[in-house]
C-alpha cells in the first residue's frame, strides 16, 4: 500500500462533491496547478462524511479549490495524521489550510528513500 | 479474601470516580469519537485538578515526587479512570501524568540527570523501542537489531516495528543485540535520541485504534555514546524488571474499566428500552448476559485485586500479575461484546463508546504480552522449567 496518496484528482465542482460517499475518511483539495490547500478528515461525528466536509470545504475555498480527491477510511484519525507529516516531509510545510497548531503537534516522519511503500512483518523462524 | 477499601483507599477512588464523571466525560461530547488527547486548555486544567488532588505523576516512585499509592489503591483508581470513551489508551487523556520509561529509575546519575528529571518536568517526551519486524513476543531471540562498539561509541543498525510516539518524541530507549549468540545475555539497553543521524521513523503503522498510530524505526548506522549505555552491557533485559512487572496490575484494572461501565449502561439500557411490548430487563436472553457480564467483572477484578495485594505484602506475585493481565482483558472483551449485542443497532454506531473499546479491546489481548504468554508464565510458574 502507497503511504502517499495516489487517488485519480477530481473537479472539485458542487456535482462531483455530491457524489462523494458518506463515510468517514480523508480528502485532499488542491489548486488549478495541484498543489495541495488543504488535507482535512470526515471524523467520526461529521455529519454526512466527506460528502459533508467537502460540501463545507467548497464554500471555504471558492474559485481556488479546483481539484480534489479522498480515501474512505475507518481509520481517518491516523490517516489524517500520517498525510500531514507526509506533506510537512515533502514540502517543509502544511498546505494553508492546515493551522499552525496542527503543524506544532505533528511527528516527524522520513519514508524510504525511493520506496513509498513499507517493510512488512517477517515470517522468518528465528 | 477482603478486598474492601480502607477509608483512605475509598476517599482516594471517590475522587477519581467524580473526576472521570464530572470532568472527563462531559468533555468527550464536543471530540470527535476516536480522539484521544483533549484542546490544550481543558489538559491544562485538568491536570491542575489533579495535581491538587494529589494525585499526579501516578507511577512515579515516591523519591522523585509521586505519590507513592500501594498497588491495590492504583488498581482500584484505575477502574475508574478508564470509565469513558478514550479511556482505555488515554485514561482521563494523560492528566494524571506519569512516566512511560520505569527503566530510567535503573540508570546512571548522568543518565537520571539528562534524561529522567527533563521527562518528569514535562520537558521530554519518551518512546519504547523493543518489538521489530522478525517478532516482540520472544525478543530474546527475535531482535536483530546490531550493535557494534567503535571506541566510545555503539553503531547500531536495524529496524524497529509498532513503537507508539516515536516520531513525537525526544528520546527513546531500544535494544539491540551486543553479542552472536541468540541469547537473552546478549542483549543492550541504549538509550537513542531522535535527532541523531541515522534515526529514521520510516512509517506510521495503522491499526484498528484509528486515534493512535504506531510508527516503524529504521537506525542506519546510528552512533550512541558508550554513556548512554542503560545498565550493564548484555543485560538490558535485567533493567526494571519488578517496577515492569507492577505495571501490569494497572495495565489489567484499566482494561476492566470500560467493561465496568458498559455494565452500567446496559442496565440503564435494557430498563428503557423496549420490546414485543415489555422492557429489554424482562427478557431472560438479555438478563443473562447482564449476570454473564457481572461474573466476567466480579472474577477479574478479584485476581486483579489479589495480585495487588500480594504485591503489596511484598510476596512473589509473577503469576497473579500474569493472571491479571489475561483474566482483565478477555473478560473486558466478552463484556463489550455483550453490550454491542444488547444495544443492538446502536451499539455498533458511534453515538455510543462500544465500538471504540471493542476495536481497542481486541488490541489489548496481545499488547504487554499476548493471552498465550501470560499462560506460558503460569504454566512456568505452576509446573516448573520452560519444556524446550
Amino acid at each position: 500500500m502507497s503511504i502517499r496518496m495516489d487517488k485519480e484528482w477530481l473537479p472539485f465542482t458542487p456535482e462531483q462533491v455530491a457524489d462523494a460517499p458518506g463515510h468517514m475518511g480523508v480528502y485532499q483539495i488542491a489548486d488549478a496547478d495541484r498543489q495541495l490547500l488543504d488535507i482535512g478528515r470526515a471524523g467520526g461525528g461529521t455529519r454526512f462524511g466527506l460528502r459533508g466536509e467537502l460540501t463545507q470545504a467548497l464554500e471555504r475555498w471558492g474559485d481556488r479549490g479546483r481539484y480534489f480527491r479522498f480515501e474512505v477510511n475507518l481509520g481517518y484519525w491516523s490517516r489524517h495524521q500520517e498525510l500531514l507529516m507526509l506533506a510537512l516531509h515533502d514540502h517543509g510545510h502544511l498546505p494553508e489550510g492546515c493551522s499552525e497548531e496542527q503543524a506544532a503537534q505533528l511527528g516527524r516522519i522520513s519514508p524510504h528513500p525511493g520506496n513509498d511503500g513499507a517493510a512488512r512483518p517477517s515470517s522468518r523462524t528465528v | 479474601m477482603d478486598f474492601k477499601l480502607d477509608e483512605e483507599q475509598q476517599a482516594v477512588v471517590d475522587n477519581v470516580r467524580r473526576f472521570v464523571r464530572e470532568e472527563v466525560v462531559p468533555l468527550e461530547m464536543g471530540l470527535d469519537p476516536d480522539a484521544d488527547e483533549l484542546p490544550h486548555e481543558d489538559f491544562k486544567r485538568l491536570s491542575d485538578k489533579v495535581r491538587a488532588m494529589g494525585l499526579y505523576a501516578l507511577d512515579v516512585p515516591e523519591e522523585f515526587g509521586g505519590p507513592g499509592l500501594d498497588l491495590v489503591t492504583r488498581a482500584a483508581m484505575a477502574f475508574e479512570m478508564s470509565q469513558h470513551r478514550a479511556g482505555l489508551y488515554a485514561p482521563c487523556y494523560g492528566t494524571f501524568g506519569g512516566v512511560g520509561l520505569l527503566h530510567l529509575f535503573s540508570g546512571s546519575e548522568e543518565q537520571k540527570k539528562k534524561y529522567l528529571e527533563p521527562l518528569l518536568r514535562g520537558e521530554l517526551t519518551s518512546f519504547f523501542a523493543l518489538t521489530e519486524p522478525s517478532g516482540g513476543s520472544d525478543p530474546a531471540r527475535a531482535i536483530e537489531t546490531r550493535a557494534v562498539q567503535d571506541g566510545d561509541e555503539w553503531v547500531l543498525n536495524g529496524s524497529k516495528l509498532y513503537i507508539s510516539g516515536a516520531d513525537k518524541a525526544d528520546f527513546g530507549i531500544t535494544f539491540a543485540r551486543t553479542g552472536s549468540e541468540k541469547s537473552r545475555d546478549n542483549i543492550t539497553c541504549f538509550i537513542i535520541e531522535s535527532g541523531w543521524p541515522g534515526f529514521h521513523v520510516r512509517r506510521v503503522v495503522h491499526t484498528m485504534r484509528s486515534s493512535h498510530y504506531a510508527t516503524e524505526l529504521q537506525y542506519e548506522n546510528l552512533r550512541v555514546p558508550a554513556a548512554n549505555v542503560l545498565g550493564e552491557v548484555g543485560k538490558g533485559f535485567s533493567l526494571a524488571s519488578g517496577s515492569l512487572l507492577r505495571e501490569r496490575l494497572p495495565y489489567a484494572a484499566l482494561s476492566l474499566g470500560p467493561a465496568i461501565r458498559a455494565q452500567e449502561m446496559c442496565i440503564q439500557w435494557i430498563k428503557d428500552r423496549h420490546v414485543f411490548g415489555a422492557p429489554l430487563a424482562s427478557k431472560q436472553a438479555i438478563q443473562w448476559m447482564i449476570v454473564d457480564n457481572e461474573m466476567d467483572i466480579r472474577q477479574a477484578r478479584w485476581v486483579v485485586l489479589d495480585a495487588a495485594q500480594k504485591a503489596d505484602r511484598g510476596e512473589p506475585f509473577r503469576m497473579e500479575a500474569a493472571m491479571a493481565k489475561l483474566a482483565a482483558t478477555e473478560a473486558a472483551g466478552r463484556v463489550v461484546d455483550r453490550a454491542i449485542q444488547i444495544h443492538g443497532g446502536a451499539g455498533v454506531t458511534k453515538d455510543f463508546p462500544f465500538e471504540r473499546w471493542y476495536r481497542e479491546l481486541r488490541i489489548r489481548r496481545i499488547g504487554e504480552g499476548p493471552s498465550e504468554v501470560q499462560r506460558l508464565i503460569m504454566a512456568r510458574e505452576l509446573i516448573g522449567g520452560s519444556f524446550k
